[in-house]
């Protein structure tokens, strides 16, 4: 009777250490994350991208209406030397705002892939090289670039008043009497051009550069409103940040993307620079990107340094509206070293996946060689390589591709 | 299996004490069996949190490399955010003005100099240095002593740090009291 009860006691508590054992063993024995790998694919989700700051140096960057000017501006031929190209001849509203091309074409045929543009604004530095600290300086370059819109400010300053007169003083105040300006006449254009733009009066020169600028700000101010959009893996991290139990359904991860997903915040140390809701550190890093045979030689970062220090629409410039305060970027920026050769901006790897080829000069035509590029790791032809070799599997490489589709729609 | 396994023998070695009860009983005298399998209880108590820790430390061992990788990269360098200059000529502290070090953003951080007798060092000029030494880069921005803010502090602008891991700030100082070198550690 005694030794029964003892054995029946004792056969309840196995069962429940039995149930105990399992609990544990169904818990710890294989993890699915680390509370330390889950912070990190938090940061990485979308809900973690801070609101868009204000921009100071640029007044109108939150005016819906320069929003609205900016976005004809973008999508207007007239904005070109020729007639024939707008901003959004590469940055195409339908293809995540890129080309698909190696090398983006405008008037010519340049020398480096076009970026695409969702969540521009958040950049601090801006093209592959950095060699423009805001968004509306940046976007008054290729306006200029022979290669590009191939138009001068002067044409452009004219072409605003006549064609969008009304709407510009709306926003920025009047215009100025241009009736004197010449036809054809920039700082950075051709011999005549030039020569046009010497023989300006100061007050002239300052008056086009003010309309050109605002140009830049109304463009800017579209461009912000252009966000990256939800994705599979934000929706993965949403039911992994708020579930005990793993994502199901719709939102659940293969096999395959979960590996994938732990090798690009782990082993392959992606995360180091692909880091952050935008997978972007803003920063340039030489990762031994071969150059492209036949181009010209391209140095990335090093050569950017003295072209934004020239820029006069930088933000130490005369057409930076607010204070100084917001200069910080250009003010400590690092203007020497090797690190700065070839070195080139972190993409974001957001909608990467349906946007090749890959690189500042689409030097890998697909995922698959953009990681088999980072698992070799081969040396710089120029500067020092910051990625070192990672020794990948077949299946491991394959499942960083997997994980990288689940950053696309 | 090794859970499975491991928990069959801890049944048995439960059976075992079960066996020994008597024995256990002389132990305390006085106290009937209600008591007695209390014992049990405690005994398997133990047992079932032997189990546990033998189940942490096996997922402990087995953990991937990453965070022992680190830690023993960690071993020289500490993260002290207050120490002596390297050849002892002043005591340095650096720490961010507002408190919090948020990636990805300029900031400013303090660093207030004294000499070993705890004077306040004034008029020092500081030039600063640093990377990652892991990726073989450099620091994002170039930072500068912009201010001096008095008794010893001087705020250092355009601190950024772009990514999570270990960094070093070197410092070179020259004050009237000589000049000196520091690094400090911050780990993201």
């Amino acid at each position: 009777m005694c030794c029964s009860e003892r054995w029946s006691k004792l056969n309840r508590f196995s069962r429940l250490f039995a149930l105990l054992a399992m609990a544990v063993l169904a818990g710890c024995g294989k993890p699915e994350f680390s509370d330390a790998e889950k912070k990190t694919i938090a940061s990485l989700a979308l809900s973690a991208l801070p609101p868009l700051k204000a921009d100071t140096t640029n007044r109108f960057a939150d005016v819906p209406a320069a929003a609205a000017l900016g976005a004809t501006l973008f999508f207007d031929v007239g904005m070109s030397g020729d007639g024939k190209v707008s901003c959004s001849t590469c940055h195409k509203i339908d293809r995540q705002f890129q080309d698909d091309l190696p090398r983006a074409v405008g008037v010519g045929r340049t020398n480096r892939g076009t970026m695409p543009l969702a969540g521009v604004a958040h950049d601090s530095w801006f093209f592959w090289d950095g060699r423009r600290d805001s968004l509306w300086a940046q976007a008054l370059a290729p306006l200029e670039n022979p290669l590009e819109q191939a138009g001068n400010r002067a044409a452009y300053a004219r072409y605003i008043k006549a064609r969008f007169g009304e709407r510009y003083e709306r926003i920025f105040g009047p215009l100025p009497d241009l009736s004197n300006v010449p036809a054809n006449a920039s700082p950075v254009g051709s011999d005549a051009e030039k020569a046009a733009w010497n023989a300006m009066s100061d007050a002239q020169a300052e008056d086009v550069n003010r309309v050109f600028a605002n140009i830049g700000k109304a463009i800017a101010a579209f461009e912000r409103s252009i966000a990256p959009p939800q994705t599979p893996f934000d929706r993965f991290a949403a039911a992994l940040d708020t579930g005990v139990q793993a994502p199901q359904g719709d939102d659940a991860f293969s096999p395959e993307e979960i590996l994938g997903l732990k090798l690009f915040i782990g082993k392959a140390n992606c995360v180091t620079c692909h880091s952050g809701p935008r997978f972007t550190d803003g920063s340039f890093h030489n990762t031994g990107v071969p150059p492209v045979r036949g181009l010209p030689p391209d140095r990335g970062r090093i050569d950017a340094v003295a072209q934004v220090e020239a820029d006069p629409f930088n933000c130490f410039g005369a057409f930076r509206d607010g204070d100084a305060s917001a200069c910080g970027e250009l003010r400590f920026m690092v203007k020497a070293g090797p690190e700065l050769v070839r070195a080139y901006k972190t993409p974001s790897l957001r909608g990467a996946a349906t946007r090749p080829p890959y690189m500042h000069a689409g030097q890998f035509s697909s995922l698959n060689e953009v990681v088999a590029h980072y698992s070799k790791a081969p040396a710089s032809v120029e500067g020092i390589s910051e990625i070192h070799p990672l020794q990948l599997s077949d299946s491991e490489r394959a499942a960083l591709v997997a994980f990288l589709k689940t950053l696309a729609e | 299996m090794l859970g499975v396994s491991g928990f069959l023998h801890q049944r048995r070695f439960l059976s075992c004490a079960a066996g020994r009860d008597l024995p256990s009983g002389t132990l305390f005298p006085g106290r009937g069996t209600g008591l007695a399998s209390l014992w049990r209880y405690v005994l398997a108590g133990v047992g079932l949190a032997a189990l546990l820790a033998g189940i942490l430390a096996a997922v402990y061992l087995t953990a991937p490399q990453a965070p022992r990788l680190a830690g023993s990269e960690m071993a020289g360098s500490e993260i002290a955010r207050s120490k002596k200059t390297a050849n002892g000529l002043f005591v340095a502290s650096f720490e961010p003005e507002r408190g919090v070090v948020r990636q990805g953003e300029l900031q400013s951080w303090l660093l207030t100099l004294r000499t070993k007798a705890g004077t306040p060092v004034e008029g020092a000029a500081i030039t600063i240095s640093g990377g990652m030494p892991q990726h073989r880069h450099g620091l994002p921005t170039s930072p500068q002593a912009t201010d001096y803010l008095g008794d010893g502090r001087y705020r250092i602008g355009g601190v950024k740090f772009t990514m999570s891991g270990l960094w070093q700030l070197h410092f070179a100082i020259s004050a009237a009291a000589g000049s000196d070198t520091v690094v400090f550690n911050v780990l993201l």
